[in-house]
C-alpha cells in the first residue's frame, strides 16, 4: 500500500511538470506584451510596441549585455525532421548568410525563447540565453533568404521552410509533430512567414516570383495541419477583380505572394493581408490592367477567407514593389472621432492610412523625396505608374530601387508620439527591358544596375497628414545607401524611447519626440531582426539580432 | 543583352545637355578626361557611370572633411570613414584620427568630389539621360 506521503510527492512531481509545460495562454495573443511575447508582432497590431517603462529615458544609458546566445547550426544533436531523408544543397537567395542570419523576431512565452533560420528553429532561456533544443529540417531545396519566425498555439509551434513545409513541433522537445506541404518548391516556391495563429487558425503564406505561378494565404487546423480554407491573391475566371487581368490564365499565373504575417483585429474579425508583386514581374505589357490583388492591402475573414475589402498600394506594379510591408493597425482621433485605422509604409515610397472597417483611404503620401515613377493619385487614394517609367531597352532611371523605400521588417507606431516610425532608404536603379516580345516569366527578359542613391534615414510620419515630424539622416549612407531592411525592425515603449538598427552595426535608442540619440551599442554587423521587449523575474530586457548571435540587455546596476 | 542596343538616345543633344543643363563642363572635358572614354567603357558601364561615377577604372576621389570641436578647434582631411557614432580621417598633417560623435557634436562638415552627381539624381530625365549615353559613346 502507498504511502500518502509518496502520493503527495507524485502529485508535487507532476504538478511541477505540468507548471514546467512551455503552454502559451491563447488570451495573451491579443494584449499588449509584458511578460511574454507571443507572436512574431508581439500581439496582434503590428505597432511593435511595449506598455513597458523600466528602461527610459533616464536609465538608457546604462544599458549593457545580459547574455548573447550564437546560433548552433550544427545538425549533430539537433531534432530532425524534414521532407527528404538527407539534406540536399540549398540554393542562398539575396541577403541570406550560410550558417543562419538570424532575421527571425523570437517569441518569448514562460521564460523561454523561440526563434528560427532557413532550416532551423531553437528554444533559449531567456534568462541566461542557454539552447534547451535545437531543431534541423532536412531540406528538399528551396531559398533560403531567411525565415522570419514562429508561430504557437498551446504548447505547439509552427515553423515555415525553405522548401514550401509548415511544420509543427512540441515546444517542450523540439520534436516534430507534423509536417504538411504548402507548396511545390519546384514551382519555385520557398516559405519564410512567421505562422499567424488566431484562434484555432494557422494562418500561413508563401514566397516565390522566379516563374508566373499562384500566391495564396490558407489556414490550416492547428492540431491536424488540414486545411481550413485558401484564399488565392488573385481572381479566377468569374470572380471580382478579373477584369484587372487581360485573361484568366495571366490572373491564375499573376503571382502576388503573400510572404508576410497578417495584422488582426478581434473586434472586427479581420485579418489583413499584404500581397507581393505581380508575375511577371517587370512586362507589364503581358499583363495589362491593375493585376489585383497583387500589391495590395485585403481584408479577409480569419474564419473563411472571404474578401472584406481592398486596397492597391502598387496598382500594376512593374518594378518588383511588393506591398508586403507590415499593416500597421491603430486607433487615433480624427476630427474629433475615435477611428479604427491601418497604416501602410510601402516599398514603393508611400504611406497610406485607411479606416480599417472599410478600406476606405484616408492619407497618401510619399514618405521619401525620390519616387519618380507615378503620375499622380486615383479617386480611391492609390498611385498611378508612369508607364514611361517601365523598364525600357534604353533604361529607366527608377527610385525607389529593388530593396524599396520600406521593406519587409516592421516600423513601430507610438501610441504616446502618435507617430510611426521606420527605416527608410532612397536608392537608385537604371531597368532595361531587353526582350521586348514574345512571351516572358518571372523577370526574364530585363536586368538592371544600381547606381547609388541619395541616404538611407530613419523617420518619423505623423499619421493624420502623412506628414514627416523629424528625418534622421544616417552618415556615410550617400552613394550606397543600405537596403532598409538590412538594418532590422524597430520597437518603441512607454519608457519614451524608440530603439532601432543603424548603418555600421549599430542598435540605437532615440527620443522619439525628436530624434535624438539617447544611448547605443554596436555589432559585428548590422541588425538583422526587429528589437523585442519583456520584463523577466522584475527586469526589463532589450533583445536584438544582428548575424548568427542574439544578444539581449538590461539596465547595468 | 546587346550592350549597344542601350544606346537610343540623341548624340547632339546630349552635346548640349553636356554643356548646358547638365553643367557636365564645369568638371569634365571631351578632350581631356573624357578623351576617348566611349572606348574605354561600353554604353552599360558608361550609362551607369553618368549616374553614380564611383566605382569606374579611376580610383574614387575620397571626400574632404571638416570636423570643429567644441572649443572651437578645426580638424580637417581626408575623409576615411564616418557613422552616426564617429569619424575617420588621414589629417592634412597626413595622420589617422578617429574622432567619436554625439547627436551633433563635434560639427562634421564633408565636401563630396561627386556631390553633382547626386544633385542631379532627383533632376535627370530618361531622355537626358539616354541622349548623354548617345554623345558620351562618340568620345572614342
Amino acid at each position: 500500500m502507498r504511502s500518502l506521503p509518496r502520493l503527495l510527492s507524485v502529485t508535487i512531481v507532476f504538478a511541477a511538470i505540468a507548471l514546467a509545460q512551455p503552454q502559451l495562454d491563447q488570451a495573451l495573443l491579443g494584449k499588449p506584451p509584458v511578460d511574454s511575447w507571443p507572436t512574431y508582432h508581439g500581439d496582434y497590431s503590428g505597432r511593435h510596441y511595449s506598455t513597458l517603462s523600466q528602461i527610459n529615458q533616464t536609465n538608457v544609458k546604462n544599458l549593457g549585455l545580459a547574455w548573447l546566445y550564437r546560433a548552433n547550426t550544427n545538425p549533430q544533436g539537433a531534432e530532425t525532421g524534414g521532407s527528404v531523408p538527407e539534406s540536399v544543397p540549398i540554393r542562398l537567395g539575396p541577403g541570406a548568410l550560410a550558417g543562419g542570419l538570424l532575421k527571425s523576431t523570437p517569441l518569448l512565452v514562460n521564460g523561454v525563447l523561440y526563434f528560427s533560420a532557413p532550416d532551423h528553429a531553437w528554444a533559449v532561456d531567456a534568462r541566461n540565453g542557454r539552447q534547451i533544443w535545437h531543431f534541423f529540417w532536412k531540406t528538399s531545396g528551396g531559398d533560403h533568404i531567411g525565415n522570419r519566425g514562429l508561430g504557437m498555439y498551446g504548447r505547439w509551434l509552427y515553423l515555415e521552410t525553405p522548401d514550401g513545409y509548415v511544420v509543427s513541433l512540441d515546444a517542450e522537445t523540439g520534436k516534430e509533430r507534423w509536417h504538411k506541404q504548402i507548396a511545390d518548391v519546384r514551382a519555385e516556391y520557398f516559405a519564410t512567414s512567421p505562422p499567424v495563429v488566431i484562434r484555432n487558425h494557422v494562418i500561413v503564406g508563401l514566397s516565390g516570383d522566379a516563374l508566373d505561378v499562384p500566391g495564396w494565404v490558407e489556414s490550416r487546423d492547428p492540431e491536424t495541419g488540414e486545411i481550413q480554407w485558401k484564399w488565392f491573391t488573385t481572381p479566377r475566371a468569374g470572380e471580382p477583380g478579373i477584369a484587372t487581368w487581360p485573361d484568366p490564365y495571366a490572373a491564375e499565373h499573376g503571382g502576388g505572394m503573400p510572404w508576410q504575417p497578417v495584422t488582426y483585429d478581434p473586434d472586427l474579425n479581420l485579418i489583413y493581408v499584404t500581397t507581393g508583386n505581380p508575375n511577371p514581374v517587370y512586362r507589364g505589357d503581358l499583363r495589362k490592367g491593375a493585376n489585383l490583388y497583387t500589391a495590395s492591402i485585403v481584408a479577409l475573414n480569419p474564419d473563411t477567407g472571404k474578401i472584406a475589402w481592398y486596397f492597391q498600394s502598387s496598382p500594376h506594379d512593374t518594378h518588383d514593389w511588393d506591398a508586403a510591408q507590415v499593416p500597421v493597425l491603430f486607433e487615433m482621433d480624427i476630427d474629433g472621432t475615435r477611428r479604427k485605422l491601418l497604416a501602410q509604409a510601402s516599398r514603393n515610397g508611400f504611406f497610406f492610412v485607411l479606416d480599417r472597417t472599410n478600406g476606405k483611404n484616408l492619407v497618401t503620401k510619399t514618405f521619401v523625396e525620390s519616387p519618380n515613377w507615378f503620375k499622380g493619385i486615383d479617386e480611391r487614394g492609390q498611385p498611378v505608374p508612369n508607364p514611361d517609367k517601365d523598364s525600357q531597352p534604353g533604361g529607366t532611371l527608377i527610385s525607389p530601387n529593388n530593396g524599396g523605400a520600406a521593406n519587409w521588417t516592421p516600423p513601430t507606431y507610438d501610441p504616446d508620439t502618435e507617430l510611426l516610425y521606420l527605416n527608410t532608404a532612397q536608392g537608385y536603379e537604371i531597368h532595361y527591358q531587353y526582350q521586348t516580345g514574345g512571351p516572358s516569366f518571372g523577370s526574364s527578359g530585363h536586368t538592371s544596375q544600381a547606381v547609388g542613391g541619395l541616404e538611407a534615414s530613419l523617420r518619423a510620419i505623423e499619421p493624420r497628414t502623412g506628414k514627416l515630424r523629424w528625418v534622421h539622416k544616417y552618415a556615410g549612407t550617400e552613394w550606397n545607401p543600405p537596403r532598409p531592411e538590412h538594418l532590422g525592425g524597430l520597437l518603441s515603449t512607454a519608457g519614451n524611447l524608440l530603439f532601432a538598427g543603424a548603418p555600421g552595426g549599430f542598435l540605437v535608442a532615440y527620443n522619439p519626440e525628436t530624434g535624438r540619440q539617447l544611448w547605443h551599442t554596436s555589432f559585428d554587423r548590422d541588425m538583422s531582426n526587429t528589437p523585442i521587449t519583456y520584463m523577466l523575474d522584475g527586469v526589463q530586457y532589450v533583445l536584438a539580432a544582428a548575424g548568427d548571435t542574439l544578444y539581449a540587455f538590461r539596465v547595468q546596476q | 543583352m546587346d550592350v549597344n542596343a542601350i544606346v537610343v538616345g540623341n548624340a547632339a543633344s546630349g552635346a548640349a545637355y553636356f554643356n548646358g543643363a547638365g553643367k557636365c563642363r564645369a568638371c569634365h572635358n571631351p578632350d581631356t578626361d573624357f578623351k576617348g572614354i566611349g572606348a574605354r567603357y561600353d554604353p552599360f558601364v558608361l550609362q551607369g557611370r553618368i549616374i553614380n561615377p564611383r566605382g569606374g577604372r579611376g580610383p574614387i576621389r575620397p571626400s574632404t572633411v571638416r570636423v570643429t570641436l567644441p572649443s572651437g578647434q578645426t580638424v580637417s582631411g581626408r575623409l576615411v570613414a564616418v557613422d552616426d557614432f564617429s569619424v575617420t580621417m588621414i589629417d592634412d598633417a597626413g595622420v589617422r584620427r578617429s574622432l567619436s560623435r554625439d547627436n551633433e557634436v563635434p560639427k562634421v562638415e564633408i565636401t563630396d568630389p561627386y556631390q553633382a552627381h547626386l544633385d542631379n539624381l532627383l533632376k535627370i530625365t530618361d531622355k537626358q539621360m539616354h541622349d548623354l549615353t548617345a554623345y558620351l559613346v562618340t568620345l572614342k
